[in-house]
């Protein structure tokens, strides 16, 4: 499984580690019932049969976090780009 | 001698001796040792698995269920061997399996007498209770009785690689549509690699007698892959099997780089492994020819059609004198005339179906072969086959043969197409699965796809490497095809003799009988995974190659749901066995995987240094000095000379991470419990970061060097780990943070000094003019310096011992120069090298948490660290950390221990129980984490998570430990047992 850093090319999906589904975001701490948001952000994932947005990091490459659009059905990766927004990647 | 007086690809002026169970035999290069067998009469080659039936040789191929032999001897010894792909070399020597004491006396073979015991589901009937004789009854009788040939006992004396290439265009086979799918795409431009898993490329070209363009197919073959060698974008792999298809167009194969001798050469490896990146792949992996079913189908004697043809015509050699044909096909026809052209007796050929081809019935009686249509066997006999019956409507002939080629027609090697999920189609005009669904990128062509003729092949072939040339951006060449012939390959399915005498092997591997599969079906097991597990039909080392199909069109026949409904059990790499060995490669014993060594590292081992493994690190566990009997006597003297004077120790290991920035003190207070942002330039203070569920992750010291700039230590174990966490944040959670990361801990080596004396050492390597004192650099102080006349350098005064303590940091180069420095300038006062065992005896000493405490399962407060944590900030895990699970007061938490009886010995993992009270699960009240015996203190001591643990200072329990057989009582106390006040490090 190869998976295309848009900074370093296509690479060996060895080089990665892996974290998981890209969609939950980090709560804030600060609102109402952020206990029961933070559950669901650590712990509840929809585990989808099909394209799913995940993170990986580039580990044995450029350190970069991307988020990687895999198929759970077929590991088929079509497409991935950095995670950090890219106002912030340009900086 | 059964050898042919001309013919064959063989070398006959190269004659190769060898052995097969001590006797000495001759043939030729080219030959395999099956083939070589059966020139010189070896008809018996094996037992069998359970019955320990004698067993011949039925194939010329890998699909070999039979003729399995140990090859080799002493560490080298391989069982399992199929005899049909091994090649013949000089001083070959195979061993028969399964016999005993010799393969032409068997007494085992009793096993037969209570076949009705071992038939399907005899493991499940057989051995379920009671279960205490399973260890010392069931499993030995069952290993003795039913073993598969011998491992080797010594350590595998060869070498294993594993390399990457990267193509175009791979083609898996090399057949006629392999050849020309390749030269196709090959011409047209595309990067080509060529894999066969024969020596010889060709497949059934080196088997058959076609005629391609008016040459021979073998000459054909040999003329396209010497045409093909030529060129540059063309890699020909052949001894060359791919096992597997993986994700993104990777393919696994397995290159026998030396199994054809009888040793590999000089830094030669015995296997390859391959992975091979695809972009397109053409599988022309051939097809299988499988067996009829019916009564004493097993004895030596009874082979494959193609296989008779494939000796002939490849080998020289002649599989038997006289011999009968039985099949259901137009393609054992001309198995039958080729063995006849040889010069093989052909005695008659039985046919299931009543209406054969005019042509085939002119051309058997102009080479006078007698013909039986709608015959069948209906038995054999001899001890090697001697004589058949043929039924035909009421009349039964007998016929003195002793070969039988058998032909049921054939099966496409579909299996790398399932390799992604996809479920072979049955096509009933063949009689035969062909590939459904493809992985991405792989096309099929030729009998792997269901096209049997030659023309077909060839047509195949040229689309499939045209198609794939064209995907992968190259102009497909015009080619004209081969003329060959397109053969008649008409069949009728017919899968078993029904009422012939004697078992009926489906699977003759795992002698699984057609009766077997009729005991599955009549007791439910009639799902084919079912049928599989079973009755083990297909689950011995060739994967049922020749028996799936015709085990489930038997099954479908008594279930009468059609075999396209019963379906194929699921294929799933590898196609064909790949040995651990060649797996593993180089990764075996201390290359397992890479070590690392500290800068020290050669300093350490001129001391005499005995080392550990702590993760990927190889470091100094202690240092022991001549006369000292143990390791416990080397460190409790480097853990008093600390305590005492001064020691040092090399702590690069601890993962070192640079961060930079105008947000970096509120990145920290962020990703740490306590706060950083605002810590004084010049200064470090101790941190503990968590997991975002609340847990403790890791902790270290961080020190800020100036306003925008901190550097941080983590542990050995989680410095990967941390640095990845740290990244997360950044470049997830808080992009706007305006900070950079960058991992050190390659980059500086450090040396902790510690005890009484530590100041002096210091003084005597910082150069000249540096203050060290206290009011310059107090406890938790940092400087950055110069030492060894110029060496740029960090000290930071912090202590893991509880001693006065510095870590002096200079670039990892300088290392080993610093150490010598260090030793040199102790040297007054007799500065003592300490390993991580010391280190660890002082940290637990001091009631230091480490890696045993840091479990991922343990919060800030269980570490009795719950006070660091702030409440005016956010950070990662402050939410989850207040769930009530884990702010519960009756968690288990961190206290120190005690024996009672100073004199008794702690263990680490002993879990506490009350005194007087059971030794329970019920009653587990926590564990043992850490221990060390002190010699400062003169008793073992312990760290331990234990409920209420801090309110509970002075009670007893006990530390159970039923693994060991100990079980001391301990008295709780404080986690710290020395300098509780901690004036020893700010001395
Ligand atoms: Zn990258």
């Amino acid at each position: 499984m190869r998976i295309p850093c848009p900074y370093c090319g296509p690479r060996d999906s060895s080089e990665f580690s892996y974290l998981g589904d890209a969609a939950p975001t980090r709560p804030d701490p600060a609102a109402p019932g952020a206990e029961d948001a933070f559950f669901d952000y650590v712990y509840l994932r929809d585990n989808p049969a099909g394209p799913l947005e995940e993170l990986w990091f580039h580990a044995s490459g450029c350190r970069q976090w991307l988020k990687v659009l895999r198929d759970t059905r077929t590991h088929l990766i079509s497409g991935a780009v950095f995670a950090r927004p890219k106002a912030e990647v340009a900086r | 001698m059964s050898r042919l007086a001309t013919g064959g690809l063989i070398d006959r002026s190269r004659p190769l001796a060898f052995t097969f169970d001590g006797r000495r035999y001759t043939g030729f290069a080219g030959d395999t040792l099956a083939s070589a067998l059966l020139a010189n009469d070896v008809k018996l080659v094996g037992r069998s698995f359970k019955y320990h039936r004698p067993r011949g040789i039925v194939s010329a191929g890998p699909e070999e269920p039979n003729a399995l032999v140990e090859l080799r001897s002493g560490a080298r010894r391989e069982p399992n061997s199929r005899a049909t792909v091994t090649e013949l070399y000089e001083g070959l020597e195979a061993t028969s399996q399964n016999r005993w004491p010799s393969l032409d006396l068997d007494i085992l073979s009793v096993n037969r007498l209570v076949a009705p015991f071992l038939g399907a589901g005899f493991y499940y009937k057989t051995f379920m209770w009671p279960s205490s004789f399973w260890e010392k009854l069931y499993e030995p009788f069952i290993r003795r009785a039913a073993g598969l040939g011998r491992a080797a006992e010594g350590d595998d004396p060869d070498h294993y690689e594993k390399a990457n290439a990267f193509c175009d265009v791979l083609v898996i086979g090399a057949g006629p549509a392999g050849l020309m799918a390749a030269k196709t795409a090959a011409l047209a431009g595309a990067r080509v690699i060529l894999a066969d898993e024969d020596a010889l490329p060709g497949g059934r070209l080196n088997a058959e007698t076609h005629e391609i363009d008016g040459a021979p197919g073998h000459a054909f073959a040999a003329a396209t892959i010497a045409e093909l060698g030529a060129l540059p974008n063309v890699r020909i792999m052949t001894r060359t099997s791919v096992f597997g298809v993986y994700d993104g167009g990777t393919y696994g194969a397995l290159e026998r780089v030396s199994d054809h001798l009888r040793e590999p050469l000089p830094f030669q490896p015995r296997q390859r492994l391959w992975r091979i990146v695809a972009r397109r792949a053409v599988l022309a992996a051939g097809a299988i020819e499988r067996p009829i079913v019916f009564g004493g189908n097993d004895r030596p004697g009874v082979m494959a059609a193609g296989a008779v043809e494939t000796y002939a015509n490849r080998y020289g050699v002649a599989a038997a004198k006289r011999l009968a044909v039985f099949a259901n096909n137009d393609g054992a026809w001309r198995s039958a005339f080729a063995a006849r052209a040889a010069g093989i007796e052909v005695a008659a050929i039985a046919d299931v179906r009543p209406t054969i081809a005019p042509a085939l019935l002119e051309r058997a009686k102009a080479l006078g072969i007698r013909v039986i249509a709608g015959g069948v066997v209906a038995g054999t006999a001899g001890k090697t086959l001697a004589r058949i019956d043929i039924a035909s409507g009421s009349r039964t002939d007998r016929i003195a043969v002793d070969g039988l080629a058998v032909s049921g027609g054939w099966s496409p090697n579909v299996h790398l197409t399932c390799h992604h999920g996809g479920r072979p189609v049955w096509r009933e005009d063949i009689a035969a699965f062909v590939p459904g669904a493809l992985p991405p990128g792989l096309s099929v062509a030729g009998a792997a796809g269901g096209t049997f003729s030659l023309a077909g092949a060839f047509r195949e072939g040229f689309e499939a490497g045209a198609a794939a040339a064209r995907d992968t951006g190259f102009a497909a060449p015009a080619l004209d095809a081969p003329r060959a012939e397109d053969e008649s390959v008409a069949l009728a399915a017919f899968w078993h003799v029904a009422g012939s005498r004697g078992p009926a092997f489906v699977d003759p591997q795992n002698d699984v009988t057609a009766k077997d599969v009729a005991i599955a079906h009549k007791e439910g097991f009639r799902s084919v995974e079912l049928l599989k597990r079973y009755t083990t039909l297909g689950m011995a080392t060739d994967q049922g190659k020749t028996s799936n199909v015709t085990g489930l069109a038997i099954m479908a026949e008594l279930t009468g749901a059609g075999i396209e409904a019963t379906g194929t059990t699921i294929f799933r790499p590898p196609f064909t066995p790949v040995a651990i060995g060649a797996l593993a490669g180089h990764h075996r014993g201390t290359e397992f995987r890479p070590v690392r060594l500290t800068p020290t590292h050669g300093w350490a081992d001129e001391q005499g240094a005995v080392f550990i493994e702590t993760g990927a690190w190889l470091r100094a566990q202690y240092f022991p000095r001549a006369g000292e009997s143990d390791w416990l006597e080397s460190v409790n003297r480097e853990v008093k000379a600390v305590r005492s004077g001064v020691g040092m120790i090399d702590v690069s290991t601890f993962g070192k991470i640079d961060l930079q920035g105008p947000d970096a003190g509120v990145f920290l207070d962020r990703v740490y419990i306590n706060t950083f942002s605002t810590l004084a330039i010049s200064k470090a203070r101790y941190g503990v970061m968590l997991r975002e569920d609340g847990m403790v992750m890791d902790d270290g010291t961080t020190a800020r060097l100036g306003e925008q700039h901190y550097v941080m230590t983590t542990t050995t174990a989680n410095a990967a780990k941390v640095f990845q966490h740290l990244e997360f944040c950044l470049q997830v959670l808080w992009p706007e943070l305006d900070v950079q990361l960058a991992s050190i801990s390659e980059q500086w080596a450090q040396i902790a000094i510690a005890g009484p004396r530590a100041r002096e050492v210091l003084v005597g390597v910082v150069d000249p003019g540096t203050d060290v004192s206290d009011s310059a650099l107090p406890f938790m102080g940092v400087a950055e310096a110069r030492v060894l006349g110029g060496v740029k350098a960090r000290i930071f005064r912090v202590s893991f011992s509880g001693e006065l303590g510095y870590e002096i940091a200079v670039p990892a180069r300088r290392g080993e120069d610093l150490a010598r420095a260090l030793m040199a300038a102790g040297a007054p006062f007799d500065i003592t090298p300490y390993g991580v065992e010391a280190l660890g005896v002082m940290r637990i000493e001091k009631g230091h948490v480490s890696g045993n405490e840091l479990s991922g399962q343990t919060t800030a407060g269980d570490l009795g660290l719950g006070r660091m944590a702030s409440t005016k900030k956010d950070y990662v895990g402050r939410i989850m950390a207040a769930r009530p699970g884990l702010t519960d007061p009756e968690r288990p938490s961190l206290a120190g221990f005690r024996p009672v009886n100073p004199a008794e010995r702690l263990r680490a993992g002993a879990h506490f129980v009350p005194v007087g009270g059971p030794a329970d699960a019920a009653h587990d009240q926590g564990y043992m984490t850490s221990v060390a015996y002190s010699p400062n203190l003169g008793h073992w001591i312990g760290l331990g998570l234990i409920r209420r643990g801090q309110e509970r200072i002075g009670e007893k329990v006990r530390a159970h430990d039923p693994v060991r057989g100990g079980d001391v009582e301990v008295e709780i106390c404080a986690p710290c047992f020395l300098d509780p006040k901690g004036e020893r490090l700010r001395g």
